[in-house]
Formats: structure tokens, sequence, C-alpha cells
């Protein structure tokens, strides 16, 4: 029985190794090849795995060449007022939703379940149109706006509201708190693990949208770090070794993050996904 | 006493009124702004001519429908889309589920490999398909030399949608397999140990106690994965280049849309598009939920 378990052990470790080796080679790829001459990328004849010499070259052509500083600081402030206002839209509407009675909240709920139903594009064109007519395209207000509020924040804080129990309400009313005040000390603070969870959320979709910020700013010094890759990958058709540069100098920053706070972006992404 | 109870009661009942639509109403400007009137907008303009500059618009009935429904290119994307989702949904999902039941144990570099395996979901489509598309390079990619072919991988009709679903079912297993975990910390551990005592191999368990358990969990990705495969658009726009053979055997519904609204600014016929999206995949939707009567064990 003991050598059955050990032998089981084994074959699923292999089984996972062989999987994250699938999961990892298109990144190690990737950083490879940033440190390659275009030369040697496109050298079959014998084919290079490993650099002979590391080009940061790419790095710093990359950098200087496509503004990066600006490109993550628009994403920034793009990903920041984002959070910002789902996380506060959500916990209002969500405390109201799941803890209060008032007329007209079955509609309100409806029409937050509603949007959750349509896919996304069909909102694109007029939203494209209201942005451009208000001659605020090529902004970053342009960038955060239809993440302004968030149907599905709004479902995940409902949720969580719902979970909290009901006494702490009663005795916060005792104490002469009103709705407001009850809401602001006793409440919200409670939910603190859930708006975590939507504000990661919230960020790791927003620097992967790519067609709104592709569309709505189009002003080279407007771009974020999706909309610049792919308008990078244009213009430098088959220099791959600064393609991938530029992927990496991209992602990194979400990577490192991501490895640094794991537990919560897991977690956040499970229990908002999960919850969807 | 009866009195001054109801006093209280409609008092509170017109604070919990004004709290409530207080705490909505920031929301609800929002929902009603930049997804109701926008859906009545786009249904709207499906009807019209799209004029020069985007002014002048021309109402022009059901043409646009007209159009799109005898035009080749639209069931083409709609076959395109339907073969991208028949690759990534199942695959992901069966993928993700065997993994997440690997990793559902106390064992040795748990973390690690699902941090690993989580790790495309945190990197930007665009350096995905970025990468990808350099792995699947006909002349120097590393797919080709690795296994000694010479496929020309997205650039041949026949395969660059199958090839591109690839990319989707990376980038997305880790996601499911998340979901999947918080769903099997749900399955209490002696189902397992007392189908063990009457004798159940690991595989007998998985598919009498693991799936039965979770196929709520299940029911929901599928339900979700089905409708993101179908609304795909940032693999497919950043893989095939212009002027790429394959494109036409590629090209989603949601690039279409893109291509119509954006590229061509014809956005009446991009509205056109969109609408249809949304009939398709309200369509999927009601099927799967009939569906899941059959299979979805909810206690």
């Amino acid at each position: 029985m003991e050598t059955r378990k050990k032998i089981m052990s084994v074959v699923i470790h292999v089984v996972l190794i062989l999987v994250s080796i699938t999961m990892l080679v298109p990144f190690a790829w990737m950083i490879l090849t940033a440190f390659k001459t275009v030369s040697e990328s496109t050298q079959v004849n014998p084919f290079v795995i490993f650099p002979k010499e590391w080009q940061w070259e790419n790095f710093t052509t990359v950098i200087n060449n496509m503004n990066f500083f600006m490109l993550y600081k628009n994403t920034l402030l793009m990903i920041f007022f984002r959070i910002v206002a789902a996380v506060l839209t959500a916990t209002l509407a969500g405390y109201a939703l799941g803890r209060l009675n008032f007329k007209g909240k079955g509609l309100a709920f409806g029409l937050v379940l509603f949007q959750m139903m349509v896919p996304a594009q069909i909102f694109i064109i007029p939203q494209y149109l209201m942005i451009t007519k208000l001659n605020l395209a090529n902004t970053i207000f342009a960038l955060v706006f239809p993440g302004l509020v968030t149907a599905f924040g709004t479902f995940l804080l409902r949720q969580a509201y719902m979970g909290l129990p009901k006494d702490l309400e009663e005795a916060a009313r005792l104490d002469g708190c009103n709705i407001g005040q009850t809401f602001l000390f006793i409440m919200a603070p409670l939910t603190r693990s859930s708006m975590v969870a939507l504000g990661i959320f919230t960020a790791v979709f927003a620097f992967k949208d790519l067609m709104w910020p592709m569309i709505i700013n189009t002003d080279k010094n407007m771009l974020v770090l999706s909309s610049a890759l792919a308008k990078m990958q244009g213009q430098y058709a088959s220099k791959y070794p600064e393609l991938m540069a530029a992927s990496l100098i991209a992602c990194l920053p979400m990577i490192i993050i991501y490895l640094l706070f794991q537990k919560q972006f897991i977690e956040g992404i499970a229990t908002s996904g999960g919850k969807l | 006493m009866a009195g001054k109870n109801k006093v209280k009661k409609t008092a509170q009942a017109r604070n919990e009124f004004i709290w409530g639509w207080l705490f909505v109403l920031p929301t609800m400007i929002g929902l009603i702004v930049l997804n109701i009137y926008p859906i009545i907008d786009t249904i709207r303009q499906s009807f019209y001519k799209t004029g020069d500059f985007g002014i002048g618009d021309k109402f022009v009935g059901l043409d646009n429908y007209v159009k799109m429904l005898t035009d080749g290119e639209i069931w083409q994307a709609l076959l395109n889309t339907f073969k991208y989702a028949i690759v990534e949904v199942p695959f992901s999902i069966a993928i993700a589920l065997v993994l997440a039941v690997l990793l559902n144990r106390k064992m040795k570099g748990r973390s690690v490999y699902r941090a690993i395996f989580f790790l495309p979901m945190v990197c930007a489509p665009a350096a995905v398909a970025m990468v990808w598309r350099w792995l699947y390079n006909s002349e120097f990619g590393l797919l080709n030399h690795i296994f000694h072919t010479d496929i020309k991988w997205v650039s041949n009709p026949k395969t660059a949608v199958y090839c591109i679903a690839v990319i989707g079912v990376w980038s997305i297993i880790g996601y499911n397999m998340v979901l999947f975990l918080a769903g099997l910390q749900e399955v209490p551990h002696d189902y397992y140990e007392a189908a063990s005592i009457d004798g159940a191999s690991g595989v007998r368990q998985f598919f009498s106690i693991t799936i039965p358990l979770i196929s709520p969990t299940i029911f929901f990705v599928c339900v979700t994965r089905v409708i993101g495969g179908l609304q795909v658009f940032d693999l497919i726009y950043m893989v095939m280049e212009r002027g790429n053979p394959a494109l036409e055997k590629t090209q989603s519904l949601v690039y279409l849309f893109y291509d119509a609204s954006f590229v061509e600014k014809n956005m009446g016929y991009g509205s056109t598009i969109v609408v249809f999206l949304l009939v398709v995949i309200m369509i999927l939707t009601v099927f799967q939920m009939i569906a899941q009567k059959k299979w979805v064990y909810y206690n």
C-alpha cells in the first residue's frame, strides 16, 4: 500500500511538472528571444537556443522608442481610477441591495443582473460615440469611462453583505447610528476582503483589456501597455527580439506584483470569479 | 403603543428608502448611461447606415440584417468562432479539472504549481499572442524546431483557428483550475474515505464523487467559458496580421464587429453584427440552462 501510494505521488508530480513546463516554455522563449540579436533569432542552422551575448540593448531600444515610462503611467492611472470607481460604487450599491429594503430594489437589482448577461461589445459603439462627441478621446478619463460602475462588482459586494450577521446592524442602530454611519463604520469594514478581491479583479482585467484602449486612445502619448504592444507589432514586423523585450517589460510589473501577492490574487479571482 | 411602533416603522422604512436609493444611485446612473442606453442605441443603429464621418445616419430598415445574413462572411465568422470555442471550452475545462483534482491534496510544491498554471492570467493577451505567434513561426519558430516539422501553423487556413484556440486553452487553464479548486473545497473529505474503504479506484472516485458534487461549478465555468469563447478577439487580432491567407478562416464575430465599426467606420453594420452576437450567445446560454437539468446536481 505504501509503495503504491509513493508511485502514485511520483506519477502525479511527473504530470504536474510536464504541464508546468508547457506553461513556462513560452515565457522562457520570450526571455531568451528578448536577449538575442535579430540574426540569432532567425538562425536555423544551427538553431540558437541561448544568445551568445545577452543583448540588453534590445530593452533600452524599446524603452526609448516606445516611451515605456509614459505607458506605465497611463496604464497605472487607468487601473487606479477604475479600482477606486468600482470599489466605491459597488460597495455603496452592494450594501443597499444586500441589506436594505426599499421600493424599487428589485428593479435596481434586475438592472445589475441584466448588464451581467449581455456581451460587453454591445456597449462599445455608443460609449465610443459619447466619448468622441464630448471631445474626451485621448484622455485618462476615456480609458476609465466604461469601468466607472460595475454590475459584476455590485453583485459581488451584495453577496458579501448578505453573508454578514443581522444583529450587527441591530446593535449599531440601538447605539444610535443612522444607516449611513452603520454602513461606514460597522458594515463596510467587514467586507474588506471582498473589496480587495474586486480591486484585484478590476486591475487584472483593466490591464488585459485591448479593444477599448485601442479604439478610444489613438494618440501615441495616450496609449496603454496593451494597445502599445498591438501597435508595435505592426511597426516592428519581424524584429522579434525587440517585440519580446517589449512584451517582457509590459508584463513584468504585473507578474512581480502577482508573485508577491500570489495568495490574494488567486483567492481574489477565485472568490470573485466563482460568485459571478 | 401600537401607534408609536407604526410611526417608528414607517420612519425606518422611509429612512431605508432614502439611504437605499442614495447608495444605489451612482451605480444606477452609471448602468443606464454606460449600458442600458448603449444597448438601445446599438439596436437602433443596426437599422441605420452610418454616414461619412459618423454624421448623417440614414434609416435603412432591415438592409443591414439582409446584407449580413446573405453575406457569406458572417456565417464563416460564426463557424470560425464555433471552431475556436469547441476546442477552447472543453479542453480548458477538462485539463483544468484534472489539474485541480491532482492539486486538491496536501503535497509538496502545491502552491508553486498553482502559481505557474495561473501565470498566463496576469499577462496581457497582446504579449501572450505575440510570443505564441513567434513560437508558431513557420521558418524560425521553436515549435517546428522541437518537433522537426515544417508546419505553417497559423497561415494554413485549415489549422490556424485551432492553433489560436490552443493559445486560448493555455491562457485560461489556470483560471478555470482556481475556480475548480474553490469548488472542490466544498466536497466533504469523508466521501472519498468511504469510497476508498469500499475499494473504489481514484478514477472511479473522480467520476462518481468529484464530478457530480462539483457539477454546479463545472456548469458555471461552462456557461462563462462559452460566453467568453464566443467573444474571442484579442488573440485573433494579434496573431493574424492583415494579409495572412488564413485570416478569412479565423476571423471571429467580434473581429468582424471591430473591423466593420472601427476600421471601415460603418458603425451601423457593426451594430448589426454585435446584435447577431448577442442573439447567438443568448440562444446558447438558454440551451445550456435547459441542458443543465440533465447533469447538474444541487443539494
